[in-house]
C-alpha cells in the first residue's frame, strides 16, 4: 500500500549544491529500489535555525514528497541518519490528512450549491412588490 | 479557667461576624469597580445573583477563515499562537476551538523539531 509521505531535511550550509544534487538524487535511488516514487524536491535554500543543530546556525531545507511503503521510508531514513551532509530531518505521513481536507471540501461543495437558490427567490419577491407600488 | 475559654472564644466569634460582613461588602464593591465594564467572570457577584459570564465573545481564526491545513511550514501564522518565550498559548487567550487546537500544537511541535520555531527563545 503506497502512502505519502513528506520528508523535510537539514542540510549543513557549508555543503555545496552540486553535492545537494547528489545527495537527493542517492535517496532517489534508494528509494526506487525499494519500490517508491519521488513525487517533487523542493529546495528551500539557506535559512536561519531556531536554534543551534550540531553547531550550525544556518542550514539548507530540502522537502520531498515521496509515495512508498512504511519499509522504503525506514530505509530512507536509516541513510538519512548516517549520511554526514543531513543534519535533521523529520517524516510526516500526507495520505489521511490529504483524504480528511478532501472530504470537507466535497462537504462544503454541495453545501455551497444550495445557498445561491435561496437569494434568487428572494431578489423575484423583492422584484414583484415593487411592481405594484410603482404601478 | 474553663468558663475564661469559653467566653474568649465567644467574644472573637462576635467580632468576627460583623467584621466579615463590612469587608465582604468592601470586596463586592472593589469587584464591581474593577471589573468595569462587564460582570466579569469573576466570583459570584452578590450572594443571590446569577452569575454572569460576560467575556467578549472569541472566535475561533481558523473556523472563521475555513483555514483546514494547519502545517508545519507555514512558520508565519504558526507564530501568531506562539508566546515571546516560544511557548504555546492556551485556546482561551486565543479563543481557538479545541479540534483546531490539537492540530496546531502538534503543528507547531513538529516544527520545533525541525528547526523553524524554536523549544524556548530569549534566554
Amino acid at each position: 500500500m503506497q502512502r505519502t509521505y513528506e520528508i523535510m531535511f537539514i542540510v549543513r550550509p557549508d555543503i555545496a549544491e552540486e553535492d545537494v544534487d547528489k545527495l537527493i538524487s542517492g535517496f532517489e535511488n534508494s528509494l526506487s529500489t525499494a519500490g517508491g516514487t519521488l513525487k517533487s524536491v523542493d529546495k528551500m535554500g539557506k535559512r536561519r535555525l531556531a536554534y543551534l543543530v550540531r553547531k550550525f546556525s544556518e542550514g539548507q531545507y530540502v522537502l520531498l514528497t515521496v509515495q512508498a511503503t512504511g519499509k522504503a521510508i525506514h530505509e530512507l531514513e536509516r541513510r538519512m541518519r548516517v549520511s554526514e551532509p543531513v543534519i535533521k530531518f523529520i517524516t510526516v505521513r500526507t495520505d489521511q490528512e490529504q483524504k480528511r481536507i478532501a472530504k470537507v471540501k466535497a462537504l462544503r461543495a454541495t453545501k455551497v450549491r444550495r445557498v445561491p437558490e435561496q437569494p434568487a427567490a428572494v431578489t423575484e419577491g423583492a422584484v414583484q412588490a415593487e411592481n405594484p407600488a410603482t404601478a | 479557667m474553663a468558663d475564661e475559654n469559653i467566653t474568649l472564644k465567644d467574644a472573637p466569634s462576635d467580632t468576627a461576624a460583623p467584621v466579615a460582613r463590612v469587608t465582604g461588602g468592601g470586596y463586592q464593591r472593589r469587584d464591581g469597580a474593577r471589573a468595569g465594564s462587564a460582570p466579569g467572570s469573576g466570583a459570584a457577584g452578590s450572594r443571590g445573583e446569577p452569575r454572569k459570564f460576560f467575556r467578549r465573545k472569541k472566535v475561533c481564526k481558523f473556523c472563521v477563515e475555513k483555514i483546514d491545513v494547519i502545517n508545519y511550514k507555514d512558520t508565519r501564522l504558526l507564530q501568531q499562537f506562539v508566546a515571546e518565550r516560544g511557548k504555546i498559548v492556551p485556546r482561551r487567550l486565543t479563543g481557538v476551538c479545541t479540534p483546531h487546537q490539537k492540530r496546531l500544537t502538534n503543528a507547531i511541535k513538529q516544527a520545533r523539531n525541525i528547526a523553524l520555531l524554536p523549544f524556548a527563545a530569549r534566554f
